[in-house]
C-alpha cells in the first residue's frame, strides 16, 4: 500500500515539476538591449540561457512549492557576452540545434542529430569566398588531428559560441590575435582533462616538449603554434594542416632572417594591407616585434657598408704610401 | 730620445685584454645573428645568441669596472680633453698622420709620462669609450629584458628603437676597432704598441721633450 501510493506520489510530482532558473549574472535588462542590436532572437535565446549561462539551474516542483538546485557541468555552459559577440551572434541557438532542445530533460532525439559543418553553410558560397573554406577544409582533412583524433571537427578549434576573427580583424593587435590564436591549441595541449576526452596518449607537457627554445615566454607570446606545426599556405590566411610534430619548424633561421616564414604566415594579413596602402612591406614587421635578423633595416646595412668601404679605402691608401715612404 | 717606459700597468691590460675578447666575440656573434641565412652561417644561431648574451654580461661587468676605475685611478688624467684649441690640435694630429709622418717631421704630441695619447687617439678613445660602449650596453640590456623597454616612443615601437641604437653601435665599435687596431700599428715599430698593450712597456719621449 505504502508503496503504492509512493508510485503515485512520484508520478503525480514529476508532471508537475516545471522549469524555472536562476538570473543571477543577468544584472539588468538593458543588457539584453544590447544583445538585440545584434541578434533578432534574443528572447527566444533566454529560454535557453537560463540555464546555460547559469552556473545553476532550478527545477521548482510546483505541487509542493519546493525548489531542487541543481548544477550545470561548467563545459555546458554558454556566456551571453561570448555569444553576442562571435561571428555567429545573429543566430538562434536552435538554428543550429534540434527544436526538440526546448524540451527539458533533453530528449535523445535532440542529442543524437549530427551538427552541422562550416562547409556545409559556407562551402561554395561566393561571400565567404575569400575564407577559401573549401582550402581550408581540405587542409584540415590531412592535419594530424583529422587523421589521428576520432570526433575531431572544426568546432573543437572554433568554438561554437564564442570563435572570433582576430588575424584579420584590424581592431585587434597581432599580440592580441597571437594570444587568441594560442589559446584555442592550449585548451586541449596546457588542459589534460580536455586532451584526454580524445586520445589515450600520456600528457604532452609543452613548456617540456619546446625547452630547446629559448625565451619561451617572449615566444609564445610572439608567434603562433601553427606558425611552426603547419606547412605553409598560399591560398589561406591560415595555415590548417597541422602537421606530426616531426615536421615542426625547429631551426631558428626559419624565422631569424630575412626570408622569414613569418612574412607568409603571421604577418601575411598585415603584409597584405600594407602592400594595399602603401605599396611595399617593409614597415609591417618592424614595428610590431623585435625578430632578430628579420628586422634588418636596409637602409642603415647600406650606410654601414658604405662607412665600412671607406674606411678600409683610406686604410689601404695610408698603407700605400706607408709603403712607398718606407714608414 | 726615445726610452722604454712601464707605461702600462697589470690592471689596465688585463681589462683591455678582456675587453677586446668580448667586443671580437661580440661582433662575431652579431653579425652572425644579423646576417642570419638558413644556408650560411658563420655561428649556427641558436650558439651565436647564447654566446652573444653570457659576453655582452661580461662586458657589461668589465665596463663598470674600467669606469669606476678610471674615475678613481690617475688614468683618468690621459682621458682629459680640454675644450680650448681642440679644433687646432686635432688638424695638427691629422696633418701629421696624413702628410707629416710621411716627410719624417717630428710628431706634434709624442707619448710622454703626462700624455699617454695623442689628441685624435683621446678623441676616439673618449667617444668610444663614453658614448659607444655604454649605448651598446645600455640597448642590449634592454633587448636581453624587452620588458624595460618602453613601449613606443612617438608611434615607433620601443624596441625597435632599442634594436636600431644597438646595431647602428655595434657597427660604429665594430669600425672604431679596425681604425683603432691599424692606428696602433704606427708606433715606434710597427709591432711595438701590441706588445706594450701585453707587456706594459712602451716607447716614450723623454720628458723635457714634452708640451
Ligand atoms: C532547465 C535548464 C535547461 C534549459 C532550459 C535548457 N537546457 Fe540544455 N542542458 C541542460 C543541462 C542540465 C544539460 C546537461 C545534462 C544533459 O546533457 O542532459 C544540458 C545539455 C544540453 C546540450 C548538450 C547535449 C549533449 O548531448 O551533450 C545541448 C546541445 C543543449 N543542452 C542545448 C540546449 C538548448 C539549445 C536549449 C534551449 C532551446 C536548452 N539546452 C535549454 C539544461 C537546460
Ligand atoms: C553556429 C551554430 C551554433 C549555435 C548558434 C549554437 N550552438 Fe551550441 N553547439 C554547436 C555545436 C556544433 C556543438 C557541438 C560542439 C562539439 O562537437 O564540440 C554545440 C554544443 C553545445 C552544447 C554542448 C557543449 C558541450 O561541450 O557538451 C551546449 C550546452 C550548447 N551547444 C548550447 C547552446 C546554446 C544555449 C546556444 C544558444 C545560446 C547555442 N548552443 C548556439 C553549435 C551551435
Ligand atoms: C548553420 C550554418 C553555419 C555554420 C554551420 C557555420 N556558419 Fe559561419 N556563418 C554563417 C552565417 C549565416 C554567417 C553570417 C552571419 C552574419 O552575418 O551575422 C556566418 C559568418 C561566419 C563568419 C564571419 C564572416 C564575416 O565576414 O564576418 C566566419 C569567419 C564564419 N562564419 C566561420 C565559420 C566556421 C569556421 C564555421 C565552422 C566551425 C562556421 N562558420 C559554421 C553560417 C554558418
Ligand atoms: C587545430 C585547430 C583548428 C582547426 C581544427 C580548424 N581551425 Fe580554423 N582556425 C584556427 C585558428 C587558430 C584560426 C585563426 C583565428 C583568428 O585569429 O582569426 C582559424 C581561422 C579560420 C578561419 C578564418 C580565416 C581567415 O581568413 O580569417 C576560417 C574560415 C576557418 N578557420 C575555418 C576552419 C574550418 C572550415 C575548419 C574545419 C575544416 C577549421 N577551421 C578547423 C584553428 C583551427
Ligand atoms: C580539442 C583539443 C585540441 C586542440 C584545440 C588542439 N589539439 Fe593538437 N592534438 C590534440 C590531440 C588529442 C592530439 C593527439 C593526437 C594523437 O593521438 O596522436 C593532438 C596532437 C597534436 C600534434 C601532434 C603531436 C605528435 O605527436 O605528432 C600537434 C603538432 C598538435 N596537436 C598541435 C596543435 C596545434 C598547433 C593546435 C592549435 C592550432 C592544436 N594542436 C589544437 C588535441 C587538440
Ligand atoms: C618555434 C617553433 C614552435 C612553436 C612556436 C611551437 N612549437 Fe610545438 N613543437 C615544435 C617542434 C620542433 C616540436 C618537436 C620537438 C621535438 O621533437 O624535439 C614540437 C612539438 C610539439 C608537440 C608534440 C610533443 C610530443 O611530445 O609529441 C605538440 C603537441 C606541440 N609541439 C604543440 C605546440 C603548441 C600547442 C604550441 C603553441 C603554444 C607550439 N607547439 C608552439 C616547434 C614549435
Ligand atoms: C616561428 C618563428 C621563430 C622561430 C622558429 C624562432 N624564433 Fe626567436 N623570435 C621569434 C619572434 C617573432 C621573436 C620576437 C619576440 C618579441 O616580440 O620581441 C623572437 C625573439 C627571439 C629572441 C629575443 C627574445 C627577447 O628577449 O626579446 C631570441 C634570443 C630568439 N628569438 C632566439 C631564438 C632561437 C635561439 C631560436 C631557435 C632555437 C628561435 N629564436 C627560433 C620567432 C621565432
Ligand atoms: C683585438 C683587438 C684589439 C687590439 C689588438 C688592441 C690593441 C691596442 C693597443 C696596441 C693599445 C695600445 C696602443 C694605444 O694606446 O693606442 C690599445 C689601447 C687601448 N685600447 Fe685597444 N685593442 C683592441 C681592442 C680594443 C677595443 C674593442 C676597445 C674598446 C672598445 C679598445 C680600447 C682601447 C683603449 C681605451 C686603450 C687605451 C687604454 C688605456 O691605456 O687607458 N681596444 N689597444
Amino acid at each position: 500500500m505504502k508503496k503504492i501510493a509512493s508510485i503515485i506520489l512520484s508520478l503525480f510530482l514529476a508532471s508537475s515539476i516545471s522549469l524555472a532558473a536562476q538570473s543571477d549574472s543577468l544584472e539588468n535588462a538593458a543588457d539584453l538591449e544590447k544583445y538585440r542590436e545584434v541578434n533578432d532572437f534574443v528572447d527566444e535565446n533566454e529560454s535557453c540561457f537560463k540555464c546555460h549561462a547559469e552556473t545553476k539551474y532550478v527545477l521548482v516542483d510546483e505541487f509542493f512549492g519546493t525548489e531542487f538546485v541543481n548544477s550545470l557541468c561548467p563545459d555546458k555552459m554558454v556566456t551571453r557576452d561570448e555569444y553576442y559577440s562571435m561571428v555567429h551572434k545573429s543566430f538562434a541557438c536552435l538554428d543550429c540545434h534540434a527544436y526538440d532542445y526546448e524540451e527539458f530533460p533533453h530528449p535523445l532525439s535532440a542529442r543524437l542529430e549530427e551538427p552541422y559543418q562550416c562547409i556545409d553553410c559556407h562551402g561554395y558560397d561566393e561571400n565567404y569566398a575569400h575564407f577559401q573554406f573549401e582550402d581550408i577544409e581540405m587542409e584540415y582533412m590531412e592535419s594530424v588531428h583529422a587523421e589521428q583524433v576520432e570526433n575531431f571537427s572544426c568546432w573543437k578549434c572554433h568554438d561554437p559560441h564564442s570563435y572570433q576573427l582576430t588575424v584579420r580583424d584590424d581592431g585587434a593587435t597581432i599580440k592580441e590575435a597571437i594570444a587568441y590564436n594560442n589559446d584555442i591549441c592550449l585548451s586541449c595541449h596546457s588542459d589534460f582533462s580536455r586532451f584526454e576526452l580524445l586520445t589515450d596518449r600520456e600528457e604532452i607537457d609543452i613548456l617540456d616538449t619546446h625547452d630547446w627554445l629559448p625565451n619561451q615566454a617572449a615566444h609564445f607570446g610572439s608567434v603562433r603554434c601553427i606558425e611552426c606545426h603547419t606547412s605553409l599556405s598560399d591560398s589561406t590566411l591560415v595555415a590548417h594542416h597541422v602537421q606530426p610534430s616531426e615536421l615542426a619548424v625547429k631551426k631558428c633561421s626559419e624565422c631569424h632572417s630575412k626570408n622569414s616564414i613569418l612574412m607568409a604566415s603571421l604577418y601575411k594579413h598585415e603584409a597584405k594591407e600594407s602592400r594595399r596602402k602603401y605599396g611595399f612591406i617593409n614597415g609591417v614587421i618592424l614595428n610590431e616585434a623585435y625578430v632578430i635578423g628579420a628586422n634588418r633595416n636596409t637602409t642603415l646595412s647600406f650606410i654601414g657598408i658604405l662607412l665600412f668601404l671607406l674606411t678600409m679605402g683610406g686604410i689601404s691608401i695610408h698603407i700605400v704610401a706607408r709603403i712607398i715612404f718606407k714608414k | 730620445m726615445a726610452k722604454l717606459s712601464y707605461h702600462y700597468p697589470l690592471s689596465i691590460r688585463i681589462w683591455h685584454g678582456i675587453n677586446a675578447l668580448c667586443i671580437l666575440l661580440l661582433i662575431a656573434t652579431g653579425i652572425s645573428m644579423y646576417y642570419v641565412d638558413p644556408n650560411r652561417t658563420l655561428i649556427e644561431f641558436s650558439w651565436a645568441v647564447k654566446i652573444h648574451n653570457i659576453t655582452g654580461v661580461i662586458l657589461s661587468f668589465s665596463y663598470l669596472i674600467f669606469f669606476i676605475s678610471n674615475i678613481t685611478t690617475g688614468n683618468r688624467k690621459y682621458y682629459k680633453m680640454p675644450l680650448k684649441g681642440i679644433g687646432e690640435r686635432l688638424l695638427k694630429q691629422s696633418q701629421y698622420y696624413a702628410f707629416g709622418m710621411f716627410k719624417g717631421e717630428k710628431k706634434p704630441y709624442p707619448i710622454t709620462e703626462q700624455r699617454k695619447f695623442n689628441p685624435l687617439q683621446k678623441l676616439f678613445y673618449v667617444i668610444i669609450m663614453y658614448i659607444g660602449v655604454p649605448l651598446v650596453i645600455i640597448s642590449g640590456w634592454g633587448l636581453l629584458l624587452p620588458e624595460s623597454v618602453i613601449g613606443a616612443f612617438m608611434g615607433v615601437s620601443g624596441i625597435l628603437i632599442t634594436d636600431v641604437l644597438h646595431v647602428a653601435m655595434g657597427f660604429f665599435i665594430s669600425l672604431f676597432l679596425v681604425i683603432h687596431i691599424y692606428v696602433s700599428t704606427i708606433g715606434h715599430t710597427r709591432s711595438a704598441n701590441f706588445k706594450s698593450i701585453v707587456n706594459g712597456y712602451g716607447w716614450i719621449e723623454e720628458s723635457e721633450n714634452a708640451k
